[in-house]
């Protein structure tokens, strides 16, 4: 008898409504796509929590790594000119 | 996933910055780093969860087909089947720190790792199902609501999941008690008789007093745990008793009485003996409950090797 | 001719049993699936398949017009008195029984709901386009594993193939007709089933071909459910299933 295996892991996506993100709803094993989307259309929208599901092989997600946390993130932190707040409206003068 | 460790601090050093970024309520998430007990903690934790989830699935699994009517085989199909479905989120938050699925069910067979105590009792009237929604997932609701706020990021994730999903579950066990209750006399002598048998063992299911828990001292400090063993017993016990009030049953404890001063109820003394018999591996249905894993387990490895082949001979084919 | 009502009643009940019988057998499966994610897929098509029961038993009710309820029917009735076909009530077997058996059963629904969703009986119209939804979706379960397991393993080969053989004799009462269909078919309520066969038979070539699987002999075909003839296995079921409602007729739950 071969080594037992429970299939592959995969990540699953869930769309709840159109027009909205696919967000991360947990993960299943499933050996193939088809397999995967079933199971995680069975497991993750019981209740009709979705409209569009997304599975991802676990293994081909590149995760940054959180000891480069502060290369990858903190030179955002200084950027203020990027939000619309840093900056002085002239009196009177209306939003567009 | 692609992990590359480009800077190495050493151990004291990310050992009190993780302890200050825990104690600030913060949570962890699976590829920070995190104090080896930590893990083998979390992971003992978890997979003790998802295992009883499971496991759980069997007791009620046995009155499936014997549910008394249409609308009831319906509900108790659907929570089982929830269960199963929070086992696996459980397996997978666990996955995240490093332990194969695979890995957890041979820890689970093989007596490595523990599951409920509780399900090493028999369901042996469908009153028992009343009685096993309304106690033991009452029980495990109380234990899972404090464990939203625990520490590790997917752990908690899955316990928001689980709490909503699960908020049905007692209400229809209640509801089967109710129901019993209101109706011949057979019915509410079998309710009571559940009531007696999983009163107990229920009560048990927190573990034992706060001084005899062996892990709690690093997962309190932790964040992992946020109430004590002690604590959350009685939440589930003032709560519970004005329920049973309500229907008519009768606590199986004649030491139970109001305490006006503590504003809870004091109770008996749990029988620690039977506790640790169980968890030693002879309660009623250890074995039981462990063969029948066991044997859907090898029953279905042609089907996953079966899977798997397909998936190798469509790459084969296709690459 | 028997009255309209009548015959309508017989042909919902039937459908009711059908459903209600294999939604049985699917829970069996309940903490016995070959991996989690499997079991949870299987309780899923059982739990259709009750909503599927509830459905057709309320509307065979109610066109019964004795007062009865869904329960009573699905409950409190013999072994003589259970109209499934005998397909449904085949025990569980191993897995690759069971994907037979949704695969046989299944792509006969599809076409057959296909079908009553433009039946002149608004009722069962529209509890054919609702059960049509998810009958695709089981259809889609039972033919993605039936390919897995046709062409997975040597081992997986063979124990589907000997499922698709050993409940062969049994598909040949999905099509039969008696006086209930026919009278029905004239007002346009009931599906010729008998049209079904060649589309049938067709889809099910294809997916064996797919998996690499043969066509099972041609045998000698079991029939009686209509008649209420059924295997020995439907008695046991019961014996199951009626337990409480027997032990406890008083009794509400």
């Amino acid at each position: 008898m071969t080594t037992d295996s429970q299939l592959d892991l995969w990540e699953v996506f869930i769309q709840s409504r159109n027009g909205s993100h696919h967000i991360h709803a947990g993960s299943v094993h499933a050996s193939d796509r088809k397999m995967a989307l079933q199971n995680a259309r069975d497991i993750y929208t019981r209740r009709g929590e979705g409209t569009s599901i997304w599975v991802v092989p676990a293994n081909a997600i590149a995760a940054s790594n959180p000891d480069d946390a502060d290369m990858f993130f903190d030179p955002a932190d200084d950027k203020v000119y990027r939000h619309p707040t840093f900056y002085t409206m002239p009196e009177g003068a209306k939003q567009i | 996933m692609d992990h590359q460790n480009t800077v190495v601090r050493p151990n004291e050093e990310r050992l009190s910055k993780f302890e200050e970024h825990v104690g600030e309520g913060k949570a962890v998430e699976p590829r920070d780093w995190m104090p080896e007990e930590y893990r083998s903690h979390l992971v003992r934790q978890m997979s003790q969860h998802a295992h009883s989830e499971v496991i759980g699935m069997q007791p009620e699994g046995n009155w499936i087909t014997r549910a008394p009517s249409i609308r009831a085989k319906q509900i108790l199909l659907a929570k089982i089947q929830d269960e199963g479905g929070h086992g696996l989120y459980l397996y997978s938050a666990a996955e995240t720190l490093g332990i194969s699925r695979v890995e957890m069910i041979e820890q689970l067979q093989t007596g490595k790792a523990k599951y409920s105590n509780i399900f090493n009792y028999p369901s042996l009237t469908w009153a028992d199902i009343g009685a096993i929604g309304w106690l033991v997932d009452g029980a495990a609701i109380v234990n899972q609501v404090s464990l939203q706020r625990t520490s590790y990021g997917p752990y908690s994730r899955a316990m928001v999941r689980i709490c909503k999903e699960e908020s049905f579950h007692q209400r229809q066990g209640y509801e089967i008690m109710a129901n019993m209750m209101n109706g011949t006399a057979d019915q509410k002598e079998m309710a009571q008789d559940a009531m007696n048998r999983w009163w107990w063992p229920s009560l048990m299911m927190f573990g034992p007093h706060d001084g005899e828990s062996p892990h709690s001292a690093n997962a309190f400090k932790w964040k992992i745990k946020r109430h004590s063993n002690d604590e959350l017993r009685q939440k589930f016990i003032d709560k519970t008793v004005q329920q049973a009030e309500v229907i008519g049953l009768t606590i199986p404890d004649p030491d139970l009485k109001w305490n006006e001063e503590k504003g809870h109820y004091d109770h008996g003394e749990i029988d620690w003996d039977e506790f640790y018999r169980v968890i030693r591996g002879n309660g009623p249905l250890n074995k039981q409950r462990i063969a029948h894993h066991v044997k859907a387990h090898e029953e279905g490895a042609w089907v996953r090797e079966a899977a798997e082949a397909y998936k190798t001979k469509q790459a084969q084919k296709y690459n | 001719m028997a009255d309209l009502n009548e015959l309508k009643y017989t042909y919902s009940l039937r459908l009711g049993d059908d459903a209600w019988i294999l939604s049985h057998r699917l829970s069996e499966w309940c903490s016995n699936g070959p991996f989690l994610e499997e079991d949870l897929a299987l309780t899923n098509l059982a739990l259709d398949l009750i909503g599927r029961a509830q459905g057709f038993y309320k509307y065979a009710a109610e066109l019964e017009g004795k007062g009865k309820t869904e329960d009573d029917l699905a409950y409190r009735r013999n072994e003589r008195q259970y109209f499934n076909h005998l397909l449904v009530e085949m025990p569980n077997g191993n897995f690759a029984d069971t994907i037979a058996r949704q695969l046989y059963v299944s792509v006969f629904e599809y076409y057959f709901f296909n079908e009553l969703k433009n039946s002149s009986d608004e009722t069962f119209a529209a509890l054919a386009a609702k059960t049509l939804k998810e009958v695709k979706y089981h259809m889609a379960h039972a033919v993605d594993w039936t390919i897995r397991l046709g062409d997975g393993t040597e081992e997986s080969h063979w124990k589907m193939q000997r499922a698709l053989d050993s409940l062969w004799m049994y598909t040949g009462e999905l099509f039969e007709m008696d006086e209930v269909d026919n009278e029905l078919l004239q007002q346009c309520i009931a599906v010729d089933v008998i049209a079904l066969k060649a589309k049938w038979q067709e889809h099910i070539e294809r997916v064996l071909k797919q998996a690499t699987l043969k066509q099972a002999e041609d045998a000698y075909m079991q029939t009686g459910s209509r008649k209420g003839i059924h295997t020995e296995h439907l008695g046991h079921m019961l014996g199951d299933m009626q337990y409480l409602q027997r032990a406890y007729p008083d009794a509400k739950w």
